[in-house]
């Protein structure tokens, strides 16, 4: 396989690739809505809203009727895309999530726009790095974390395609479109984008470009990493993470939390199935105020964090 | 610079016209200087900043009893900001009190600033609860105001929330609860300017009849021009009456306002002046004190 990030290449924002596909399916399937919280702009649906006004649905700045609406939606044969800024749209409607969406088994799809730290300056408030840890929580929610704009759309694809409820965590920040040398999804099916025995590196989202970059440093070094992006965090590839742990370390690495996210999830199935030294990077807790890029660098977010933690994690290999 | 604050009982002895006037140029002196912050940090919400402007000059220069050199007295008149992401009028409002150093206003949105993009009370005292969210800010001012009322406390809670946040549902939980427990120190500011983020509240999910709606919920309605500080003015030493309800001051403002291309644009809620734009608007704020 031995995908790799073209040098130098054109980033994209995945929320674009995210409407155009909702737009496509739309126009052949009559059952897709998008409902917001007066968020169309920031999620980008201005086309869509233009295209199929009857079939965008704004309920005003009001998370948790916009998540208890999509699940009505759902119960009358729609299939709603409920989309706001992933801070609002999960922290507070957290209970419809729950209750209205997951233990309802609606057929709802939520897309959570400018995850992780995208909003930077604003704060903690609308930083959404507990997400993937509160949803992963939730019996039957699918949680997926595209990592670039190909993912993202067969992400959507595979969401609408899948009956229950759905999770997708989109960024705003710049990404790459990564190489793939044989391009398939599946939920809860994770790939691998570069090869190597010496250490897996576990990454999705905004990470796994970084995580491909880091692991090009090492093995330049001679430490072959291997690249898993595991864009599902639940239900979670534990085939991949069987086999990752023979590797003799993990590190995992997320636009998220530390605490209880995808590091979480893989430490989860590795202490009871297959312990092995894992070093887990993320944010700690509510962040310092900065802009997105600083904040990712100040936490060591980056190529260069990524290959040191491997680096450390070597020594204390299985 | 004169500073025309009230006396220990909450009375100016300054006539209504000094400490209008004394507010007016305050508030300029607002905008231009949060214009500036939003420029050099290259975000922010200028329109809803400018919205709230006058609403907070005549809170923080006037209306406000607290002590900038102990802002965290049992005793001080409460505020909070639940339309928190307006932080360039706060921190100017804030700074001009006295809360913290005019320089301060420099580190808008650094690294590690404690004026972050939305007011944090861990990092800066006055700020009395962390908004940004929408909705929240309410709720605490109530439980903030109930606190008061176990402890016949002598000191005011006000509010200044948005239109369009009055979408949320917590905002009625709040005023619902507030009129139940006829907390008569309680007030709070709506800033009427009829324009969420993205368009018209009234096209998004419409508020109106507004008045009627607080008034079902056991509160006192007025009415108020927004940018008239006589009246703003009026309208506060008035909400300091003792009484048995809880008030809202509905204040009819325009979202941009003193800045012509920004005034009544859903796309001014965020963004920034380019440097004509910038120039623009600082000489309309300069003609306007001239
Ligand atoms: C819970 C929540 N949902 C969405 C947002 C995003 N948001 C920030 S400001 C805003 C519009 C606010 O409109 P309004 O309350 O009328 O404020 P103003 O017009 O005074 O700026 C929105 C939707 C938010 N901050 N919080
Ligand atoms: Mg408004």
């Amino acid at each position: 396989m031995g995908a790799v990030t073209k040098p130098d290449t054109a980033m994209f924002d995945c929320r674009e690739a995210y409407v155009r596909t909702v737009e496509e399916m739309a126009a052949t399937d009559e059952r897709i809505v998008a409902v917001v919280n007066d968020s169309v702009g920031s999620s980008k649906l201005g086309k869509f809203r233009d295209r199929f006004p009857h079939r965008l649905i704004n309920v005003g700045i009001a998370e948790q009727n916009m998540v208890g609406v999509g699940a009505g939606l759902a119960n009358g044969g729609k299939v709603p895309f409920v989309s706001g800024a992933s801070c609002f749209l999960t922290a507070r409607a957290m209970e419809q999530i729950k209750a209205d969406c997951a233990y309802s088994r609606a057929n709802v799809k939520l897309c959570g726009i400018s995850s992780g730290v995208a909003y930077g300056e604003l704060g903690a408030t609308h930083h959404s790095i507990e997400d993937v840890a509160w949803l992963r929580a939730i019996d039957g929610m699918t949680v997926i974390v595209p990592s670039d704009p190909w993912e993202t759309e067969q992400a959507i694809r595979a969401a609408t395609a899948h009956e229950g409820p759905v999770y997708i965590r989109l960024s705003r920040m710049p990404v790459p479109a990564l190489e793939r040398s044989n391009p398939h999804f599946e939920i809860g099916k994770s790939e691998i984008l570069h090869e190597g025995g010496d250490v897996a590196i576990i990454a999705n989202g905004t990470m796994v470009h970084r995580a491909i970059k880091a692991a090009k440093a090492l093995a330049s070094e001679g430490v072959g990493a291997r690249v898993i992006n595991m864009a599902t965090v639940s239900p979670i590839d534990t085939a991949m993470l069987a086999d990752a742990a023979k590797t003799g370390a993990i590190v995992t690495v997320e636009e998220g939390l530390k605490q209880g996210g995808l590091g979480g999830a893989v430490a989860e199935f590795c202490a009871e199935n297959a312990p092995v030294p894992m070093r887990v990077l993320g944010f700690p807790g509510f962040v310092p105020t900065g802009s997105a890029s600083w904040l990712m660098d100040e936490f060591g977010l980056n190529a260069a964090g990524i290959a040191t933690a491997a680096r450390e994690l070597l020594g204390k290999r299985a | 610079m004169i500073c025309i604050m009230p006396e220990p009982d909450g009375r100016s002895t300054a006539t209504i016209e000094q400490r209008a006037e004394h507010v007016r140029e305050r508030a300029n002196w607002m905008r231009r200087r949060f214009l500036r912050m939003i420029v050099d940090a290259g975000q922010g919400h200028p329109g809803g900043d400018l919205s709230a402007t006058d609403i907070l000059a005549t809170l923080y220069f006037d209306v406000l009893r607290i002590d900038a050199a102990n802002p965290m007295a049992p005793d001080r008149d409460r505020f909070v900001m639940s339309k928190g992401h307006c932080t360039g009028a706060l921190y100017t409002a804030m700074a001009g009190r006295g809360l913290f150093p005019e320089e301060d206003l420099n580190s808008y949105l650094q690294p590690r600033s404690r004026l972050n993009g939305h007011p944090n009370r861990t990092y800066l005292p006055g700020v009395e609860t962390n908004t940004g969210p929408l909705g929240h800010g309410f709720p605490v001012g109530v439980g903030i105001a109930v606190a008061g009322q176990i402890d016949e406390a002598d000191f005011r809670t006000f509010v200044l929330t948005g239109d369009g946040e009055l979408q949320e549902g917590s905002m009625w939980e709040a005023a619902m609860f507030a009129g139940h427990r006829g907390l008569g120190k309680l007030t709070v500011i709506v800033d009427r300017n009829r324009l969420q983020q993205g368009a018209k509240t009234e096209d998004t999910n419409g508020l109106e009849p507004l008045g009627d709606k607080w008034r079902a919920f056991g509160w006192e309605v007025v009415g108020v021009d927004g940018h008239d500080h006589a009246a703003l003015l009026n309208a506060f030493d008035d909400a300091c009456e003792p009484r048995e309800k809880p008030r809202v001051i509905i204040a009819d403002t325009c979202k941009g306002k003193g800045v012509s291309f920004m005034e009544n644009q859903a796309g001014w809620h965020h963004g920034v002046p380019n440097p004509e734009q910038y120039a623009q608007a600082l000489a309309e704020l300069e003609a306007e004190m001239a």
